[in-house]
């Protein structure tokens, strides 16, 4: 058995070659549409010829690349995040992906590790504080975290779907009030743990972003390498077997409760690691940093990325990341997102041309029409300045009306775009064209005026609204494999 | 198998004969949920290469006993002897690792794991390495995979064409019903099991099909050496396949002996089609 091809195409074909069938041409037509659209999808399929790890070592050479080509200063910081959360993201595959039990406790494991991290690498604990050798530290709070992780499965033995999920959520928010409530004088409370230690890497401290990026990296593809291994050993197709059937993996001679405490202690320790290592990056830990908020954003990431694929997972925390942190979070880039974000849309789902022609011209002309209107009724209706700055910021000077009260009129167009919105998907065809160049419109509306000055709120609804996309266009995920429901 | 006899529970429940070589033994087995008894007081004796055919009009509790005896369901009395030891309240996991596999009557494949995958997973009980192992790719777990897969492929091809090569990497969702239920054999087949019980496995086949269970059950019996348990409702394949048969109604055991023998027994006969006809016509 080959290391790059954990199943390989066995055995000759039967001597009359394959007939195909009704249900195998089903079961080809199926697998081809597991792959991404056009192009995509045939790079998709040419990187498959290669090996899994060439691939992985590949992506990794090429992160690792990125601060000799001048990432820098926010940027890094922007890939040390995500980076974090990918190795988070892949950790929580385990359970979730894979297992099929619902973590919603998930983000205290990473907490766990960086608490425990920060108790022994600072000068917390006793007179001169404990400071252990990195080496023996993050081995230590990963085994730990990972026994805590055995004990929070526990419940998993009789809750399965919601209940588990209700009752690791109350895990995780006992963590938070935990850590701001209780032994203040050792966890630190609200004030949490500062002067943590740096890791050190054969002696060496690792002391600039650009060391604690490239440790992640090296630390992400090693874990997903070990986790890959695993997926297609006996442990692996245990995990899944739970996930598919319980009663049969039970009766196939698989100890569920087992393998479900292991799944829930190898995602804890994945946690606790990038818990340790985030510590050290951030020389400090607070109770904040460790809240439900976080979470969502890991589990934006696997389900975008698509649970139950490493390097989906990976993929889609990286991505959700760098559009999260990186990219929304300036009034420039956000707005190239979104203006780009609506082009390519309207570009790739309006056909024939015409139709596209028709509709961008009509919005075009809709809004000039529109601005000419307000400022010759009054010039307060066009007093406002627009927030977008740059090429973009001027291309649309004389285009989007932004009032001199833009607040409270971009608050009024917010509840008409979500109306217009909700209208759009209900409404036929041909009234689809005719409501899509007011609705365009209104959108850059409120972009200018209200969502591009918000960031901090911005940012989530967009979250919110690439996953409504994502459930539609492609359920399974970016790099995920489409699964069926038993119906039983 | 022979300990069977040194058992003193298993006395004068069945001729001596028997008792030498008898893989399961269900004594005065009983099951209630609450009120509701669904088993009482069942007794059922599977012979060494022997193949028992469990008939009984729907409710009956045929399902039931399977999962009393694969420990899905705990016996409120009585006892379930296998190869002479009582493996009654023990898990279903360990009871499967002692040699007692099972379908499902409703498909219970892994149905988003390839063909391989569904068979190899099910050799997890008689495999024994670490997941650390797996991931150094150390002797023994590469051994390990070597063996699971080998048996995977032995088992597979017990059913030649159907599941030939070519099948085994597609997800098992893609495989027609006739071919599911077939790798649901062949995945009980996986964890090398001495008793093998199977629930309607000819349910949504088509003749043909059917006749090729008839088939494969006789020689998963030869071949083998299989002891098999069988629920069915195909009274071709009972009649053709069964040594014994065995026919329940409302938990309780009304005929046992040859397929001739229980088909005619008016309590059967009673059971499927209601008493008397007769007395029916006239009112009819």
């Amino acid at each position: 058995m080959s290391l790059d091809s954990p199943l390989p195409p066995a055995g000759p074909p039967p001597p009359a070659g394959p007939q195909v069938g009704a249900d195998e041409w089903v079961a080809r037509e199926a697998h081809r549409r597991e792959y991404l659209p056009s192009w995509l999808g045939r790079a998709q399929r040419q990187a498959e010829r290669v090996g899994w790890w060439p691939r992985l070592a590949l992506a990794g050479l090429a992160a690792a690349a990125l601060p000799l080509i001048g990432l820098g200063g926010f940027q890094l910081q922007v890939g040390i995040d995500a980076l974090v959360v990918a190795l988070l993201a892949v950790g929580l595959n385990i359970t979730v992906g894979w297992t099929g039990l619902l973590d919603l406790g998930y983000v205290a494991f990473f907490g766990c590790g960086a608490y425990g991290f920060a108790l022994v690498s600072s000068g917390q604990v006793g007179a001169n504080g404990i400071h252990l050798p990195s080496y023996l530290s993050i081995p230590l709070v990963m085994l730990a975290t990972a026994a805590l992780g055995v004990l929070v499965g526990l419940p998993s033995r009789r809750l399965v779907g919601d209940y588990l999920a209700i009752v690791t959520l109350f895990f995780g928010e006992a963590f938070v009030e935990f850590t701001n409530n209780v032994a203040p004088n050792t966890l630190g409370g609200p004030n949490g743990i500062v002067g943590i230690d740096p890791i050190s890497v054969f002696g060496h401290p690792i002391t600039s972003n650009t060391g604690y990026y490239l440790l992640l990296v090296v630390v992400l593809v090693v874990t997903m390498a070990v986790l890959r291994l695993l997926e297609f050993s006996r442990t692996g197709r245990a995990w899944r077997a739970v996930r598919e059937d319980p009663l049969a993996a039970g009766s196939m001679t698989i100890p569920v409760d087992r393998v479900k405490l292991m799944a829930f202690a190898f995602g804890a320790a994945v946690a606790a690691l990038a818990g340790s290592i985030f510590a050290a990056q951030q020389i400090s830990v607070f109770p904040t940093d460790f809240d439900t908020p976080f979470l969502i954003l890991i589990y934006a990431g696997l389900i975008l990325g698509g649970a139950g694929s490493i390097a989906g997972a990976a993929t889609g925390a990286l991505l959700i990341m760098v559009i999260y942190d990186g990219l929304l979070r300036s009034p420039t880039d956000s707005g190239y997102l979104f203006y780009g974000l609506i082009l390519l849309t309207l570009v790739v789902k309006l056909r024939p041309w015409r139709r596209l022609g028709l509709v961008l011209g009509a919005t075009l002309a809709l809004g000039f029409a529109v601005h000419a209107i307000a400022a010759a009724i009054s010039a307060r209706a066009v007093a406002g300045s627009l927030s977008s700055t740059g090429w973009i910021g001027s291309a649309l000077r004389d285009w989007v009306i932004v009032p001199a009260n833009a607040a409270t009129a971009g608050n009024w167009g917010f509840v008409a775009l979500v109306c217009l919105l909700i209208a759009l998907v209900q409404v036929s065809s041909r009234t689809r064209t005719i409501l899509l160049p007011p609705t365009l419109y209104l959108a850059a509306f409120v972009w200018e005026t209200r969502l591009s000055v918000e960031p901090a709120v911005t940012r989530q609804l967009l979250i919110g609204a690439i996953l409504i996309v994502m459930m539609n266009a492609r359920p399974q995920g970016l790099l995920g494999q489409r699964r069926v429901e038993a119906i039983t | 198998m022979s300990t069977g006899a040194t058992e003193p529970g298993t006395a004068g429940l069945s001729g001596a004969g028997a008792r030498e070589d008898a893989v399961l033994q269900l004594q005065s087995l009983s099951l209630s949920f609450g009120g509701l008894r669904a088993l009482s007081e069942l007794d059922l004796r599977v012979g060494g290469g022997e193949v028992v055919s469990l008939i009984g009009p729907n409710g009956a509790g045929k399902t039931t006993v399977f999962n009393v005896i694969t420990g899905v369901y705990e016996p409120s009395a009585g006892d379930v002897l296998f190869a002479g030891k009582s493996i009654a309240g023990l898990v279903p996991h360990t009871i499967a690792r002692r040699g007692i596999a099972r379908t499902f009557q409703s498909l219970r494949l892994f149905l988003n794991m390839s063909v391989m995958e569904n068979v190899m997973a099910a050799t997890y009980g008689h495999t024994k390495a670490m997941p650390w192992e797996s991931v150094l790719r150390l002797p023994r777990a590469r051994r390990e995979e070597r063996e699971a897969r080998a048996l995977a492929t032995d088992v597979l091809s017990f059913f030649g064409q159907r599941l030939a090569g070519y099948r085994w990497d597609q997800p098992a969702y893609s495989l027609s019903y006739a071919n599911r239920r077939r790798l649901e054999i062949a995945r009980a087949l996986a964890t090398q099991p001495r008793l093998l019980l199977l629930d309607e496995p000819a349910a949504g086949m088509n003749p043909t099909e059917t006749h090729e269970i008839t088939e494969l059950i006789a020689r998963l019996c030869t071949e083998r050496e299989l002891s098999i348990l069988v629920i069915e409702h195909d009274m071709h394949v009972v009649a053709s396949c069964s040594d014994r048969v065995v026919a329940l109604d409302h938990g309780v055991k009304i005929a046992e002996g040859s397929f001739d023998a229980v088909a005619n027994h008016p309590a059967v006969v009673e059971a499927y089609l209601g008493r008397d006809p007769e007395a029916l016509s006239d009112a009819g």
